[in-house]
């Protein structure tokens, strides 16, 4: 791309600027039955508002003229900065060339200032003389550069003295590259973001350059004085000579610049003055067209100023007293007008922004958010500084909610932080957390170090990089980076994780999955609505479910699964089962293995078994051929390799009742020897085990329920990381808790309640399961469940009847058990289905498991 | 690519056996010819067949749950389209079979 001796358009057309229309185009149009919408102003706001009207199908609705005083098209103003710094390529920034404009039917007036708009005969009066009518005007003029009444910085014309230049536009930045290419000296006006980037980049370039800034520290609008103190030595190590709390006074001639002129008397001899000491909207076309004004355009939540068909967006607007330099509320504007205007959304509105921004100033991350310091006798305020290696870091906290955050040369948090910030959603009890990451014995490192290659989910293969690779490829949810890549939808344990680096790979910039509150992803109701919908229409089957509830009456194979389980538990008995709706492993009564074979494992209830039952399994396993006989961990006998079409004969021979190895269920409850041998055993253990095995047999629940009981606190069955866990503590109690684990995921269990009967434990446990089976989430087990709660409020529940609802949970707990039937004396002797136990992979090879 | 063109022109039609064989919502695994499928027959009535094994890890997609749009094979709920034997995760997509209903017989074309 040759560039010399020119001054392209950036984002013009090779041949020319042919696809500018004139305005008498409007004349031939006159058929036209499209109203007309015009727009002044070409920037970041003015034509991301183009392309919002246009995604909701504006093009048919508009005609669509815009006018931009520069000859460009559209550019990315933030990246000017690496532009400057020889970093990016000016071509790399260009949002919408004018081939974009020509192919979308937008004219645009490129090079074509707006003089004033006559609102009473609704017309845009143009520079070049035209009249432009419109139905609906928007401004987005944007700002421009604040010239600081310095002695000597105008020429006679009222221009910039030559070496004088702003810090805003495409054509100002080659005129500062072309300045550094020649010049060796170079003042920066103003220490805000704008001027410490210029002052990086110009430095970059070989210059020598000093920055002047007013205030007494660096980007005094954003951090308190300390992080101002802290940016300024890293900028200073850089060699940027930096001279605070001192205004400049005087731009020193003859014919250009040649010097700055401080107020204490201090001249600094430059031949650049660059002046980025803030900006102010540009206004004046508002100003003549008779519209209110104040610091900017004043417009109501509609983004309308006070003639009704005249809008304002971007940094030219004025709402609700904020006048934002920030491209964030610009898109919200245009999202929001763009609604109202193409009747999207007629009532939609702009409620102010919460501004967080991420950027690199002069080298140094910062990311700011909210206040930057606290502002009420209670605000919590938090600051971590490190001057030596650069490093601020601060958060403000007001009534449990983060109301600001300051992170200067560390913004690892700035993920978590930007969505606390944006959502209110609940902080760490210790807020050091928001901060710095504690290590809780495991070797707890930020995400931002992980290298690419480490592997996230450990089930599915899922790398760091590959959860990165689908956010750049469009996941913009958590939810849908777990189905692109299936990261988290194994055992689920590195979900936390996986949400962590979604999170930090978009910039925090994550939607929140609508679907992450449903109780299954095919029907959009969370489990207490989904239920009560159920009852009150009297769903009883799967597709009556998503015929009556899904949209558009859909089914959703994922969702049928989670359906099955939560029918069975509003309806029990009066379910009407739909073999479809249940996963294999719930059609057959067995798990299924990964050569498509399937495991059998007969109910040994609290792992107590006789020797005439191992006797029977001994014989059945030989007849069949089993290729695996295994004690399991939950104290039974696991027949592994088991062929579907002999499942039948299989529990016909062993004629023993199921042991639900295999569903999202209660399972087992393993036990210790207690009392009747154990020389400390405090509790009749085993019984205790066998009683609550025989009570909850079968019982369908969100997730599967492991328990186990022990005789003393010694622990042998390991109760302490169960779902439930119960432990004789002697003189007839018993401690009961919940929502332990020891699997993908470790936790002990929370103590629920010491009661003094085993009878007491059982009731407790059946409360306990069936406000679980009500409550939770499908999939989620105990130890979420509980934490998510809370115990004193699931102690609250269950123990102090604060919602008296225990009478009633206790009946529909009954009702479920009462409602059991072994499945595989049922299914074994009639099938449910023709062909429920026909293989499905006879005749090609699988991979093998090996038998031992 | 060849060997390809040349399955496909010398398609053969089996009857592999009856509807009602396969239950609304489920799947059934037949031998047609020497080739082995999987056929389903969804809620709304409509009939498809695939390959009987996951390209994934052979996983026995017969025993898959369905709904009108995709075959979720049991062993690691991976999910393909009806429409082309296409996954969203990515994987190799599961060949499908011409099948129809010709007097309550299923008939495959492989």
């Amino acid at each position: 791309m040759a560039r010399t001796g020119t001054h392209p358009v950036l984002g013009g057309r090779l041949a020319g600027l042919t696809s500018l229309r004139l305005a008498d185009n409007d004349s031939l149009d006159a058929t036209d039955p499209r109203g007309r919408l015009v727009v002044v102003g070409n920037g970041m706001a003015g034509a991301r508002f183009v392309e919002e009207v246009l995604g909701r199908g504006g093009g048919d609705q508009f005609r669509i003229t815009v006018f931009g005083e520069e000859l460009h098209g559209n550019y990315n103003r933030i990246m000017l900065s690496p532009v400057l710094a020889g970093e990016e390529h000016e071509d790399g920034i260009v949002l919408n060339s004018h081939d974009w404009y020509a192919d979308n039917r937008v004219t645009l007036r490129a090079g074509i200032r707006v003089e004033r708009i006559d609102t009473a005969a609704k017309q845009v009066l143009a520079a070049d003389g035209s009249i432009t009518p419109y139905d609906h005007l928007v401004l987005a003029t944007g700002s421009r550069s604040f010239i600081p009444p310095m002695a000597g910085i105008r020429d006679a014309d009222g221009g910039l003295l030559p070496g004088v230049l702003g810090f805003r536009t495409i054509d100002e930045t080659r005129a500062l590259l072309a300045a550094a290419a020649v010049h060796q000296r170079a003042v920066v006006l103003g220490g805000g973001l704008l001027g410490l980037e210029a002052a990086r980049a110009l430095q970059a370039h070989g210059m020598q350059v000093e920055l002047v800034h007013a205030a007494p520290h660096l980007m005094n609008a954003q951090l308190d004085a300390e992080a101002g103190a802290i940016l300024k030595r890293s900028v200073e190590s850089l060699g940027i000579t930096v001279h605070l709390d001192v205004l400049a006074s005087e731009v020193a001639g003859p014919g250009r610049m040649r010097g700055v002129v401080l107020a204490d008397g201090r001249r600094i001899d430059a031949d650049l003055l660059v002046v980025a000491a803030g900006v102010r909207a540009n206004t004046d076309v508002a100003v003549l067209s008779g519209l209110e004004v104040q610091r900017a355009v004043v417009v109501d939540d509609q983004l309308r100023t006070d003639d009704p068909d005249v809008y304002a967006i971007g940094e030219c607007a004025q709402h609700r007293g904020e006048v934002y330099g920030l491209v964030a509320p610009a898109w919200e504007h245009a999202r929001v007008l763009a609604d109202v205007l193409t009747g999207t959304d007629p009532t939609a509105e702009y409620h102010g922004s919460r501004t967080a921004t991420k950027l690199k100033v002069a080298g140094v991350d910062v990311a700011v958010m909210g206040i930057s310091a606290p502002e009420r006798d209670d605000d919590e305020f938090l600051v971590i500084s490190e001057p030596r290696r650069g490093v601020h870091l601060s958060v403000v906290v007001r009534d449990d909610r983060l109301v600001g955050a300051t992170l200067l040369g560390d913004t690892r948090k700035v993920a978590a932080l930007a969505q606390a910030f944006d959502r209110g959603s609940p902080l760490p009890e210790e807020r050091i957390r928001l901060l710095v990451d504690l290590s809780d014995g495991k070797a707890d490192v930020g995400v931002a170090e992980l290298p690419g290659d480490s592997q996230v989910c450990n089930c599915n293969g899922v790398s760091k990089q590959g959860i990165c690779d689908a956010v750049a490829g469009g996941c913009g949810s958590v939810g849908a980076v777990m189905d692109r890549t299936r990261a988290g939808k194994g055992c689920g344990s590195c979900k936390g994780l996986v949400k962590q680096i979604v999170e930090w790979a978009a910039d925090g910039d994550v939607a929140e999955d609508a679907s992450a509150g449903w109780y299954v992803p095919g029907i959009p109701l969370a489990k207490p609505a989904l239920m009560a919908a159920i009852r009150e229409q009297d769903l009883r089957s799967v597709s009556a479910v998503f015929a009556a509830l899904a949209p558009g009456g859909g089914e959703d194979a994922k969702s049928k699964m989670g359906l099955t389980s939560l029918l069975k538990l509003v309806w029990g008995v009066d379910f009407l089962p739909e073999k479809d709706g249940e996963f294999i492993n719930d059609r057959v009564h067995g798990n299924i293995q990964r050569d498509g074979t399937f495991s059998v494992v007969p109910q040994i209830k609290g792992g107590v078994t006789t020797p005439a039952q191992l006797r029977r399994i001994a014989d059945v396993a030989e007849k069949f051929e089993v290729p695996m006989v295994k004690i399991t961990g939950g104290q039974r006998i696991d027949l592994l390799g088991v062929r579907k079409e002999d499942l039948p004969a299989m529990w016909n021979d062993l004629g023993m009742p199921s042991g639900y190895a295999y569903g999202k269920s209660f399972r087992t409850v393993k036990t210790c020897v207690g009392s009747d041998f154990c020389r400390f055993g405090l509790g009749d253990s085993t019984r205790l085990g066998v009683d609550l095995e025989t009570r909850f047999q079968g019982i369908e629940s969100p997730a599967k329920l492991k328990m186990a009981v022990v005789g003393c606190p010694r622990n042998c069955a390991e109760a302490y990381v169960k779902d439930v866990g119960v432990v004789a503590v002697g003189n007839g109690r018993w401690e009961v808790y919940v929502g332990g684990a020891a699997g993908a995921t470790i936790r002990k269990g929370d103590l629920l309640a010491t009661v003094d009967s085993p009878a007491a434990v059982i009731e407790l446990t059946g409360r306990f399961l069936q406000h679980y089976r009500e409550n939770a989430n499908w999939l989620e087990r105990t130890y979420d469940f509980v934490p998510r709660i809370g115990l004193e409020r699931i102690r609250q529940v269950l123990l102090a009847d604060s919602e008296g609802s225990c009478a009633d949970l206790d009946a529909r707990m009954q009702r479920s058990i009462d409602a059991y039937t072994d499945p595989w004396g049922q299914d074994g002797k009639q099938p449910a289905t023709p062909g429920q136990f026909r293989t499905s992979l006879p005749l090609i090879a699988l991979p093998q498991v090996p038998v031992r | 690519m060849s060997l390809t063109g040349v399955a496909t022109s010398t398609r053969a039609a089996y009857t592999v056996g009856r509807v009602e064989d396969v239950p609304p919502g489920e799947g059934r695994a037949f031998v047609a010819g020497n080739v082995q499928v999987a056929v389903f027959r969804l809620r709304d009535g409509s009939l498809h067949a695939t390959q009987a094994a996951c390209p994934h890890a052979g996983g026995p997609l017969a025993d898959g749950q369905t709904d009108l749009d995709v075959l979720v094979c049991p062993l690691h709920l991976y999910a393909y389209r009806w429409s082309d034997g296409g996954s969203s995760a990515g994987l190799r997509a599961v060949r499908t079979y011409p099948v129809r209903d010709v007097d309550g017989d299923l008939v495959v074309d492989v």
